[in-house]
């Protein structure tokens, strides 16, 4: 009885797992983006959505610009289309028309598309626009899968408006070939009296940056820098000086707030902590390329991802660009949590707090909602449902162009990235700065409130005219602070303290 | 004729003059006394607020126009001198005056964005072809791009070359309009080709000449695609013109009445100081 039980359930096994490989098959010829996996099964498979049948419907939606989830958009809406017979149109936009092209509509109480892809800090503004997403792809297993911090984000006080697909965060890269490099080691120290290792903090980031920086060290014949970082004004630069912010002034023994002092709503951006993270940008224009003060997010991933630079720190994409097979540096390269300080600064006691800190910085990054008001929801939410399916997902973030990220606990294993050709430690050393930092406590959101478009903007600027020698870090930061007031009345202080409740209750890690 | 029927004849003409011009400017307006923006997404009445902040809060918007004047007049007058001269050059019986005047429209003929990014992509202070040039004879890396006094004059630079084949078509079809008569007198009389200009040339080309300047005036003071993708206003905000401004305050961070003010504002300065300079410019340049 026993053998027979054994033979059944061995039977069994191998029918499920050779019907499997079957699928993959069949899905995979057919649709060679996934030819690395197949199809996984699961709620939103190729072989789940190819059962429905949304033949004669349209379904709208407007993402952005091609290739950066533009292409990875497009690619699934036409197999999307393929699979159900639906037909979708795709409308390309710059990003920084993103937020108008729906904002405008919306407001208008308008739906011309079902699905609008934005960014995550969008939230606050878009959530009362857009259909939560229902439970039905709450509860799937893909959907467990997705990392507490990248729900928390994906979602405004419990409720999930988000469909996430993709995950961002900002950490250091580097150069691992010049950094594990014996003889520059050996250099270094003679010329130093220092260790050249990983920095630990933005000044010992700085120390090495201006070290390698406009000299020939990778033997190329060529120039190689410090750093190339997003410095370009209304090109996400308010992102950047919040990472090299977060150091210096998320302590975590005065919760409460990072960006404003929860209680009195006051700005905390032009507090000493904040001054000297931007005095130590100052001090890195001397250290990026030439025209590195106007890198935007693209021009930083070309200088890194095509080895011009040491350093580098913002999404993962330069680091996945980095990591491609026809990369300058494939496999040269190294992850590690975002430099910290040796001091951070109390607005309780209104001075510095002596000692090693350092806070992760869970940068905004793409997101898609639901129109509230489109007549295709149910298409809607098994479009992106099966945009972000396993197999989907597993080839999209391997592409760096896609600007797909990990945010499922999945991606955190090494073996995800070594099947695409990483070094073993490479992927190691990525994989656990990911986790490490889903791990810390003393981590910074993005500011998610009523009028965040304006008050990142009035950042950027201030920081921008520091950058460019218009007005010093004090000076340029007491300017944003006090836009920062009118905002806040213009606004009203207590909409946006309501607001930004959710945001530290998320970095005081109580939700 | 019967009274009615002249306004039905009237009417499309109009409609489409209320819809096309009345109706945005009265449109404007009103939103600018809203507070229209993305958490008040609505037509409220908020008075005169906004012009009060413009007025009183706003340096920036401020600083933005005197850069926009002195970009679009600096630019205007460089595509002024160097289009006149081309438009001189092929005026005169020369080799290949056909292939010159196609060659020097070309610019204008293209896409700004699109020559913009290419010229973005020249200066590209660390991988652009300028550099990598001057960089073999000894000069450079120039902050194209990337410092505050020298990324106006790149601004400049893009702005001539993109829009001086514009001055030189008005300039060339004035000179090519000329009476041959006076030329004909200032030859007998002997004078030189420079005193022929001085005082024959330029002053029958003096009409001709303000209404080139005005219209590239009002072009230039909404210059906007070349800013936003060379410099985006940068570095810092060395580079930001009132157009741009009002593009960042309205689409980027969705201050929709605000915006409205800005423009209306605009708009009224604009006619303000173009009538001022056509009155000045007909002085300095038509002699009774």
């Amino acid at each position: 009885m026993k053998t027979i039980k054994t033979c059944v359930t061995a039977l069994i096994s191998a029918l499920l797992v050779f019907s499997n490989v079957a699928y993959a098959d069949k899905w995979s010829d057919q649709f060679p983006h996934i030819k690395a996996t197949g199809d996984i099964p699961g709620e939103c498979s190729y072989e789940s959505m190819s059962k429905k049948d949304y033949s004669g419907k349209t379904l709208k939606i407007n993402t952005h610009a091609v290739p950066v989830m533009g292409e990875p958009t497009a690619l699934h809406a036409e197999q999307f289309a393929k699979l159900t017979g639906a037909k979708v149109d795709v409308t390309h936009t710059p990003a920084g028309d993103l937020y108008a092209k729906a904002m405008v509509p919306f407001q208008a109480g308008q739906a011309p598309y079902d699905i609008v892809f934005g960014f995550s800090n969008f939230i606050n503004d878009w959530r009362r626009y857009l259909a939560p997403v229902p439970k039905k792809y709450t509860d799937m297993k893909q959907m467990k899968d997705v990392t507490p911090s990248h729900i928390g984000i994906a979602s405004w006080d419990g409720v999930m408006y988000q469909f996430p697909v993709d995950g961002d965060r900002h950490y250091l890269k580097y150069r691992k070939d010049v950094i594990d490099n014996p003889e520059y080691k050996k250099k270094y120290k003679a010329d130093t009296g220092k260790e050249l290792k990983v920095p630990t903090t933005w000044k010992e980031y700085g120390e090495m940056a201006a070290y390698f920086n406009d000299w020939d060290w990778d033997g190329d014949g060529e120039k190689e820098y410090g750093s190339a970082e997003v410095m370009k004004k209304d090109d996400l630069m308010y992102a950047a000086f919040y990472s090299r912010s977060a150091a210096y002034s998320k302590n975590p023994k005065t919760p409460g707030g990072f960006f404003f002092d929860l209680e009195t709503m006051t700005p905390l951006i032009n507090n000493p902590g904040f001054v000297e993270a931007l005095t130590d940008w100052v001090a890195a224009t001397k250290y990026v390329p030439p025209g590195g003060i106007n890198f935007g997010l693209g021009d930083e991933i070309g200088s890194f991802g095509g080895g011009q630079t040491l350093f580098s720190f913002s999404w993962d994409d330069a680091f996945v660009a980095a990591m491609q097979p026809d990369s300058p540096i494939n496999n040269k390269v190294g992850a590690a949590q975002l430099p910290g300080s040796t001091k951070v600064w109390n607005r309780k006691t209104n001075s510095w707090d002596e000692g090693f800190n350092q806070a992760p910085f869970f940068v905004w990054g793409w997101a898609v909602g639901v129109a509230k008001k489109s007549k295709e929801q149910e298409m809607a939410f098994d479009y992106l449902c099966f945009f972000a399916n396993e197999a989907n997902h597993q080839a999209d973030i391997g592409i760096g162009r896609f600007g797909v990220n990990p945010f499922r606990d999945a991606d955190f294993q090494a073996d995800v990235w070594t099947q695409i050709g990483w070094d073993k430690d490479i992927a190691q050393s990525y994989v656990d700065t990911l986790a490490e930092m889903e791990k810390s406590k003393n981590r910074v959101f993005p500011l998610r409130v009523p009028g965040t478009f304006e008050f990142n903007a009035a950042l950027a600027t201030a920081a921008a005219k520091a950058l460019a020698g218009q007005l010093s870090p004090q000076a340029a930061l007491d300017e944003a602070a006090k836009q920062w007031n009118d905002i806040l009345n213009r606004v009203g202080k207590d909409n946006v303290r309501k607001a930004y409740a959710v945001g530290v209750a998320m970095e005081d890690n109580k939700l | 004729m019967n009274f009615k029927h002249k306004f039905v004849f009237l009417f499309p003409g109009l409609f489409v003059l209320i819809g096309i011009l009345i109706f945005p400017i009265i449109f404007t307006i009103r939103l600018s006394l809203s507070g229209w923006n993305s958490y008040t997404p609505e037509m409220n009445f908020i008075g005169i607020t906004n012009y009060i902040r413009l007025f009183t809060d706003d340096p920036r918007f401020w600083e933005s126009f005197f850069r926009l004047s002195f970009l679009s007049v600096s630019t205007v007058i460089l595509q002024y001198i160097i289009g006149f001269a081309l438009a001189l050059m092929v005026w005169k019986e020369i080799k290949f005056k056909r292939f010159f005047r196609v060659i020097f429209l070309i610019p204008m003929m293209t896409t700004p964005v699109i020559m913009t990014v290419i010229w973005r992509t020249f200066f590209h202070e660390s991988l652009g072809p300028v550099n990598d040039l001057l960089g073999h004879i000894g000069i450079g890396p120039i902050l194209w791009l990337s410092d505050p006094v020298i990324a106006k004059f790149t601004v400049i630079i893009v702005e001539v070359w993109q829009w001086t084949p514009f001055m030189f078509l008005l300039l060339l079809a004035g000179l090519l309009s000329l009476p041959k008569e006076p030329f004909l007198a200032a030859a007998i009389d002997g004078a030189s080709p420079f005193r022929k200009f001085v005082y024959v040339t330029f002053p029958l080309m003096a009409p001709i000449s303000i209404g080139a300047i005005i219209i590239r005036l009002i072009e230039a003071s909404k210059i906007m695609d070349t800013v936003f993708v060379l410099t985006s206003g940068g570095p810092g905000t060395a580079t930001e013109t009132s157009s741009f401004y009002i593009y960042i305050k309205g689409l980027r961070e969705f201050q929709m009445g605000y915006a409205a003010t800005l423009s209306f504002t605009y708009l009224v300065i604009m006619i303000i100081s173009l009538t001022i300079i056509a009155k000045v410019l007909t002085k300095l340049m038509i002699k009774e």
